[in-house]
């Protein structure tokens, strides 16, 4: 038995054709496109690493959380640099920066999975619920989005955390809050791409009941670009929470290392000092490149068509 | 077109009504007690019943808002507890610079990035392609204020070449009659104060164009990708059309679309960054203000402004459909 030629054999390139065999999950084709593609892994190894810097960080850092032993090199002209038992110097406190940017991969991934993830499942609802309950919820519930969506998210993080006060809880609320919109709508979009699908009117004509239909048909295949997004959302959450704690709002224990603190600290003294800086800014850059990676690849290996 | 625009601005009612109903009763949730915010902490019972009957915050929250609402259409806006001054008057004040910066931001970004986009769509894979993809890449994942601060260091402190902080620079005379400084200078012939207001846009626009940028770029890169594989466009390459013409006539005017919406979507996104942008720079637009209103509980600064960026936002965002009819005839019969 011969197996017809694919155009992609020529070139050697792996076919999508393993993908389609029958039997296949939709999860498990995108995982083996997924594999393929080095910019995911990349991103997927970032974030993993990120991951594991944030859960080990005290057995990876040389120095414990907010040990200032070095005050005292620290004048009013100079923060020590790179230099032997500091990796990268300093902080202007006195602390070990290298250490201090390893602790500060906790809050960030902390803040940034739990806001992403309360996000996600506030948003979801309120889409399963304009997706799937009919006309009149649709319509109350879009509204309800359409207002959300008319502020601009920071301006709308910054006046919950204003309101809730500073503290982390209240970082978190309000980054879930300004994701909400964005996953009702996506999600409310797919779903509602969905309903005239053949599955549907064909789970439909069986008299299977709505909630059957909408839970166990609609909703899973609309699923996909929500994961995408949820995971494109943890690197503007990872922004975000620096943001915040740039602006002041940072809330939190002021002891605990903080990306977004750390920068703010170092700014009046960047002139002699740029590491200072530079550490934390190419942590938070890193990160959000590592989910940003992981996101788009997510997105090629779920949708091949619209990939580019 | 006219009956679309017109149901899109009453569409608009019922969100900005809704949102300034939110907003009333959100920034009344506020901790803190706004008279004693500005009479200090050790002010008599008397003084802070006087501000709060002065103010109305001792009414019930309804009958403030009514008040409030009846006000708004008449076009008095309150005045801030901070310093007294009329909202609607500081926000007529202060817009003209984050409107300078944010069209300076904007102009970047499409500048470069719909060409920019354009070519590494033309050319999947190439190495511009490559460097674009890349480079936007990492557009994105840079934080703002990360970048102000790193534009400010190199450009400021190193090489000297840019001011880094405020609009204009105060030895330079200038006269101000829209606030708008660059234009100002022209209107008013001192080209000096023109040339520096330019000079001191530069790096926070920059710095804040740099995420619209990279998203054009990538949009436009895929649109233009997407375009190039339609038969159309295969039929006037083979029917021996000049490229010059099938680029502008069949690429570009179809790839535009989803462009333009982008670039809508990145007003928002704009004004929000302008707050953090405009912090790291001194520059005195509303979003510097706004956000010192927010810290202090200025309750008619932070409701007035809020509800002033919503309705520019979807005013924005009403532009960008009604262009859409304009590039799209497609979407005019629908």
């Amino acid at each position: 038995m011969t197996i017809p030629l694919e155009p992609q054999h020529a070139t050697g390139v792996p076919t999508a054709r393993d993908d389609d065999e029958p039997g296949v999950s939709l999860w498990r084709a995108a995982w083996r496109r997924m594999i393929r593609n080095p910019a995911a892994i990349a991103g997927a190894l970032i974030v993993l690493a990120f991951a594991l810097v944030a859960i080990f960080a005290p057995l990876l850092a040389p120095y414990s959380e907010g040990v200032q032993d070095w005050r005292g090199d620290v004048t009013p002209s100079d923060v020590p640099g790179p230099r032997d038992g500091n990796l990268l110097g300093v902080d202007r406190y006195g602390a070990d920066l290298f250490s201090q940017i390893i602790y500060g991969a906790r809050q960030s991934l902390i803040v940034g999975v739990v806001s992403t993830a309360g996000g996600l499942a506030v948003g979801a609802l309120l889409g399963i619920i304009a997706g799937g309950l009919g006309k009149m919820a649709d319509t109350i519930v879009m509204r309800i989005v359409d207002i959300m969506l008319s502020i601009p998210s920071l301006l709308l993080a910054v006046s919950i955390v204003a309101v809730l006060g500073q503290e982390r809880k209240s970082v978190m609320i309000a980054i879930a809050a300004a994701q909400v919109p964005i996953f009702a709508r996506l999600l409310r979009g797919s779903m509602l791409a969905q309903r005239n699908a053949d599955y549907v009117l064909a789970a439909n004509s069986l008299g299977l009941r709505r909630r059957t239909i909408v839970m166990s048909h609609v909703l899973p295949n609309s699923l996909g670009p929500t994961i995408v997004q949820a995971t494109l959302n943890l690197a503007t959450a990872i922004i975000e929470v620096a943001a915040l704690s740039y602006l002041g709002l940072g809330g939190g224990d002021l002891a605990e290392a903080e990306w977004g603190r750390m920068l703010v600290a170092a700014q009046d003294r960047f002139d002699e000092s740029p590491q200072l800086a530079f550490g934390p800014g190419i942590a938070i850059l890193i990160s959000a490149l590592g989910f940003t990676l992981l996101g788009e690849g997510l997105r090629d290996a779920l949708d091949p068509k619209g990939r580019r | 077109m006219l009956r679309f625009i017109v149901r899109r601005l009453a569409l608009m009612v019922p969100v900005l009504v809704g949102l300034s109903i939110l907003l009333f009763v959100w920034i009344r949730k506020l901790p803190g007690d706004p008279a004693r915010a500005m009479l200090g902490e050790r002010a008599t019972d008397s003084a802070i019943a006087q501000i709060n009957q002065v103010y109305g915050f001792d009414k019930p929250v309804l009958q403030q808002y009514f008040i409030y609402t009846g006000r708004l259409l008449s076009g008095d806006f309150g005045d801030s507890t901070r310093d007294g001054r009329p909202v609607l008057e500081s926000f007529i004040e202060q817009f003209p610079g984050t409107i300078e910066l944010t069209l300076a931001a904007l102009i970047i970004a499409v500048v470069l990035g719909v060409p920019l986009g354009f070519a590494a769509g033309r050319r999947i894979g190439g190495w511009l392609d490559n460097f674009v993809v890349t480079g936007s890449l990492l557009g994105v994942a840079t934080p703002v204020f990360f970048l102000a601060i790193l534009l400010k260091l190199v450009f400021a402190d190193w090489l000297d070449w840019l001011p880094t902080s405020r609009r204009q620079d105060a030895r330079v005379e200038a006269t101000h009659p829209t606030n708008f400084y660059v234009l100002d200078g022209l209107l008013t012939r001192e080209w000096d104060a023109s040339w520096d207001a330019i000079l001191h846009l530069v790096l926070p626009a920059v710095a804040l164009g740099t995420i619209p940028l990279a998203i054009i770029v990538r949009i436009t890169r895929a649109s233009v990708a997407e375009v190039m594989g339609e038969d159309y466009v295969r039929t006037a390459i083979s029917k021996g059309l000049a490229p010059k013409l099938v680029n502008r006539r069949h690429i570009l005017r179809n790839a535009l679309l989803p462009v333009v919406t982008t670039i809508g979507l990145q007003t928002g996104l704009l004004l929000s960054g302008a707050v953090l942008t405009e912090s790291v720079f001194e520059f005195q637009g509303i979003g510097g203000y706004l956000f010192l209103s927010i810290s202090q509980r200025d309750y008619p600064v932070v409701q007035g402004y809020i509800l002033f960026i919503a309705l520019i936002y979807s005013m924005v965002n009403l532009a960008v459909d009604v262009s859409y009819g304009l590039i799209d005839p497609r979407v005019r019969v629908s």
